[in-house]
């Protein structure tokens, strides 16, 4: 499977995401320029974290401006795979591919830590080689992660199963102190309803390789490339 | 018309102006007085220091670049370097300590990637007030989310460090901030002006007013009208610096330019002068090129702004077109400003006028030096006089106060907010004895810590200052990592005291001992002088970065204890030794005697053993005993790791109960072993003269302490992880 991440001027886990693909996963792997206008004949373009334009109005607001943007929403019509990864996932609701928005976490405080998720939808191409029942254990890193939609929203999205992932305390357990952003319904991870585009906070190409302490993230990248 | 007020405002005195003067053979102009007095600057200059610093060992055989850089260059082998300094952000973080730490962040970050390295890590060395009052709360709230707004947003990882508190920092805390990059030894840069009639490009953001003496101030001491000095502080834009550096490492990269050096403390002045003074040449620049960000900036003003993110390239005129392309891909300016000249001059011109003609050697090399005279602090002698009180009743509470004092007590209220992952490099999270980084491809990982303890130095700065290096490598050790190369960051008062010139003295001793003995190279610093504030020093705080290297990534051990049944052993032995204890400070409100003996030689053998139990896979966990001794040591094992695993231990010395729990004589290790391990361990110890003894278990859930088999302490983990982790949150929710 080709790959293309984007970088937008502030990206910051561009090589990351980049290395955990084709370093790890051992696909091939290019990145694509902000730029740009073309996608270069990838089959999943990958928005990576970090803080795009400086992030100095809302998270991603100015990112989904991007030229290289309109290609990509153009192959999100198509039906191509994209992937959001914490500011990615902030462009893709600023895009509208996803619904929602992001507030900033509950603390009002940046967020750097293990969270375990619950795999609410285990039959998307983002999570189908998880196993049944297994939490994953991957880092969030950011300020605006605490997602909030409308209420009529909320339950639209629910009742399509487009809660992809869900924070919750080692046990699986969704409790308040579990959801340490405050997101509505403790969403961490979001599909839209044709199932090629997903957004998530957690960084799962921080957790590719048992060194930095937990490989569960590679099987999300997994599940994208066995088909 | 220059007067003694002009000059006094300036902070130079009579006799440094008649030096200028007969320097540049006519009175100088008003902006040739600044460029003067920011160069010649306690901070630019190091004119009380530098004397003294000449005793730091700065040779060895890793080194390829010594203090006098941006930063210091260490060989690490296989084509690789890296390239890693400290500096302090102090006075600014006082005054606005959100953007004071986060352009202390940003400041570092520079002096790295001018080098041609990649950041890969930062640590900063935190000291505040006490947290019951709520200006310290408001510094340390600032401060922390300074820092993190600036590394997060570019991504670099805040991987370590360290954070105390003391009445002493109160109205001066301390914001040392440490930062290492990784670099091909091909494709270093340094700060040169080469090559006549190259042209001087100037990149990044536009200069405005900020920070005009920001180094001058960060000269003299602060009284009570210093926080109005507010707009001396640099407001920081860590997205354009992430621009910048990604600019800056492609022209690098690409081998388009001669020399870089980003405008830091002193900004267009410290780069113009330094760069042609250390290539013999000269540089003439024209002012009226200079991008500005306000309308009517006089040439004064354009030449001693602090505004931050801004560097200073020289180009081959044949590469400029390409260099300018390549910024502009990154949506930034490379502007022509002027050229290198033979001349060793600064020719500065303004509106079609010469405002600046001086000679570059007179600002860089000919500041006076001074050799201050020192006095050991009457005080002194009675305060390192001590009187036991009587051990405290209860082992266990005071253990509980202990480790809930915020010095103590866990930081991840502070390492939560900094993004420590980014980059993928992390291998041991944020509260370990060292941060450790992996290198990418290869099977070698970088292992970095700050240490010092002021307490130790303030009561005996000769011991505190080798004591620092000691446990800064023993931190080192635990993690399995071998010593390469040390940065230092002093942090002192005002060093036209006699007492505090003194401290700084005998803390050099201390370091160039300990130094030289571990055969560890000083390659560059910071000495941060005059925090003092309305007369008060701070206590002598100085803060060692040391370096390490991994071998195998394989072997990294963390200091919790990892399971339950296994062995604990100490390495080194408990003396009857609490002058300048936490113990003292928090259990009996004394801060008093003498810090802990230190004897080179047995701490080294100490450290040999533990990295070479971890490189050889015989133990599951390692932790230096520092502040609180071997029972917080053995609490924080138990607590660290994300299950919790309790201990039992069992103690037999001849000591007082207090001294043996709590006090702090140097050279131990506690490291835990699986039974394989074990026998391979203590025979290993014993080869190298090591004194090493199993002294307890680890399972439960309890930590469990007897003394010749009578219990003195036992606490459930809960009791511990109540006082240890909530109690940094608690203190800081106060609102």
């Amino acid at each position: 499977m080709k790959f293309g991440v984007v970088i937008f001027p502030g990206s910051n886990c561009d090589h990351d995401t980049y290395y955990a693909l084709r370093d790890v996963l051992h696909q091939e792997t290019i990145f694509l320029w902000h730029k740009d206008h073309d996608l270069r004949g990838v089959d999943c373009v990958v928005l990576p974290g970090g803080f795009s334009y400086g992030d100095y109005l809302r998270s991603g607001a100015i990112a989904r401006f991007s030229p290289l943007m309109q290609e990509v929403r153009e192959f999100a019509d198509r039906g191509g795979v994209v992937l959001g990864i914490c500011n990615g996932f902030q462009v893709l609701l600023e895009l509208g591919l996803l619904p929602g928005a992001m507030l900033r976490n509950k603390n009002l405080k940046f967020l750097c830590q293990y969270v375990h998720l619950r795999v609410d939808n285990a039959a998307t191409r983002f999570t189908r080689r998880i196993p049944r029942g297994r939490l994953l254990r991957i880092p969030i890193a950011h300020f605006d992660g605490n997602y909030f939609a409308p209420a009529g929203t909320l339950k639209e999205i629910e009742a399509g199963g487009q809660v992809v992932f869900r924070y919750v305390d080692e046990k699986g357990e969704a409790t308040e102190a579990a959801n340490v952003n405050g997101s509505a319904g403790g969403i961490a991870g979001l599909i839209n309803k044709r199932g090629n585009v997903l957004g998530m906070m957690p960084h799962p190409e921080r957790a590719s390789e048992a060194l930095l302490g937990s490989e569960d993230g590679r099987l999300i990248f997994e599940s994208l490339v066995h088909q | 018309m220059i007067d003694a007020k002009l000059l006094s405002d300036h902070n130079l005195t009579a006799e440094e102006y008649e030096r200028i003067v007969s320097l540049i053979g006519r009175e100088p102009g008003l902006t040739e007085l600044g460029i003067f007095s920011l160069m010649w600057s306690e901070h630019c200059s190091y004119k009380s220091s530098k004397a003294h610093l000449k005793k730091l060992p700065t040779r060895g055989k890793r080194v390829i670049q010594g203090p006098g850089e941006n930063a210091g260059i260490i060989d690490i082998g296989g084509g690789l370097a890296v390239v890693f300094k400290i500096e302090s952000h102090n006075h600014p973080s006082f005054i606005e300590p959100f953007q004071g730490a986060a352009t202390g962040v940003g400041g570092i970050l520079r002096d790295i990637f001018t080098m041609g390295a990649r950041p890969i890590a930062l640590l900063d060395s935190l000291r505040f007030g006490p947290l019951q009052n709520p200006r310290n709360r408001a510094i340390m709230d600032g401060v922390v989310a300074g820092i993190a707004s600036y590394g997060n947003s570019i991504g670099v990882p805040t991987v370590g460090g360290e954070v105390y508190f003391h009445e002493v920092y109160s109205r001066n805390p301390l914001v040392n901030v440490f930062c290492l990059g990784l670099v091909e030894k091909e494709k270093i840069f340094y700060a040169k002006a080469e090559g006549i009639g190259n042209p001087v490009l100037y990149v990044g953001s536009k200069t405005g007013r900020d920070g005009i003496h920001g180094a001058t101030m960060a000269s003299a001491e602060f009284g009570k009208e210093t926080e109005q000095k507010r707009p001396n502080v640099q407001v920081g834009d860590p997205f354009k610096e992430k621009l910048l550096l990604e600019a800056c490492l492609e022209v690098m990269e690409k081998g388009l330019i001669v020399g870089i050096q980003d405008m830091g403390a002193a900004g267009l002045t410290c780069s113009t002068v330094e760069m042609p003074a250390k290539s013999g040449t000269g540089i003439s620049i024209n002012l009226d090129l200079v991008p500005q960000r306000e309308e009517g900036m006089t040439p004064y003003e354009i030449m001693l702004s602090e505004s931050q993110e801004r560097m200073l390239l020289v180009a081959r005129k044949e590469n400029v077109a390409e260099v300018q392309r390549i910024f502009a891909k990154w949506d930034l300016d490379a502007v022509d400003i002027g050229e290198v000249t033979a001349g060793r001059n600064l020719k500065v011109s303004f509106r079609g006028e010469t405002v600046v003609d001086v000679p570059v050697d007179a600002v860089v090399n000919l500041c006076p030096v001074y050799r201050r005279p020192g006095r050991k602090p009457a005080a002194l002698r009675s305060l390192q006089k001590l009187v036991l009180p009587a051990p405290a009743d209860d082992l266990g509470s005071a253990l509980l106060r202990i480790i809930a004092s915020p010095t103590i007590a866990d930081k991840e209220w502070v390492f939560r907010q900094y993004d420590h992952m980014v980059l993928t490099n992390t291998a041991l999270l944020p509260g370990a004895d060292a941060a450790v980084v992996r290198i990418k491809n290869q099977k070698r990982a970088l292992a970095m810590t700050l240490d010092g303890n002021a307490l130790y130095s303030y009561l005996d700065p000769r011991a505190g200052g080798a004591i620092a290096v000691a446990e800064a490598c023993r931190n080192l050790a635990c993690v399995g990592a071998r010593p390469i190369g040390v940065t230092n960051c002093l942090n002192f008062g005002n060093p036209e005291k006699p007492e505090v010139m003194w401290q700084f003295k005998k803390t050099i001793e201390g370091l160039a001992e300990a130094c030289r003995f571990f055969d560890i190279p000083v390659t560059g610093g910071n000495v941060s002088f005059y925090n003092d504030t309305e007369g008060i020093s701070i206590h002598p705080t100085p803060v060692l970065g040391i370096v390490g290297l991994i071998e195998d990534t394989d072997r990294i051990v963390g200091a919790g204890f990892k399971q339950e049944g296994e062995a604990v052993v100490l390495l080194g032995e408990n003396q009857e030794e609490l002058g300048a204890s936490e113990y003292l400070r928090i259990v009996h409100g004394l801060e008093r005697g003498r810090p802990p003996e230190i004897d080179l030689e047995k701490e080294k053998a100490i450290q040999e053993v533990s990295i070479e139990a971890i490189g050889r896979g015989l133990v599951r966990s390692a932790h230096d005993l520092s502040e609180g001794g071997l029972a917080v040591c053995a609490a924080e094992s138990c607590l660290i790791d994300r299950q919790g695993t309790g201990c039992v231990l069992d103690l037999e010395d001849d000591i007082r109960p207090d001294a043996l729990l709590f006090g702090e004589s140097q050279s131990r290790v506690l490291l835990s072993a699986s039974a394989d391990g074990l026998p391979r361990l203590l025979e290993l110890a014993a080869e190298k003269g090591v004194p090493a003894r199993v002294i307890g278990r680890t399972g439960g859930k309890e930590m469990v302490v007897r003394l010749r088999g009578r219990e003195v302490l036992r606490l459930s983990l809960e009791q511990l992880v109540e006082a240890w982790k909530n109690s940094l949150p608690g203190a800081l929710a106060v609102r």
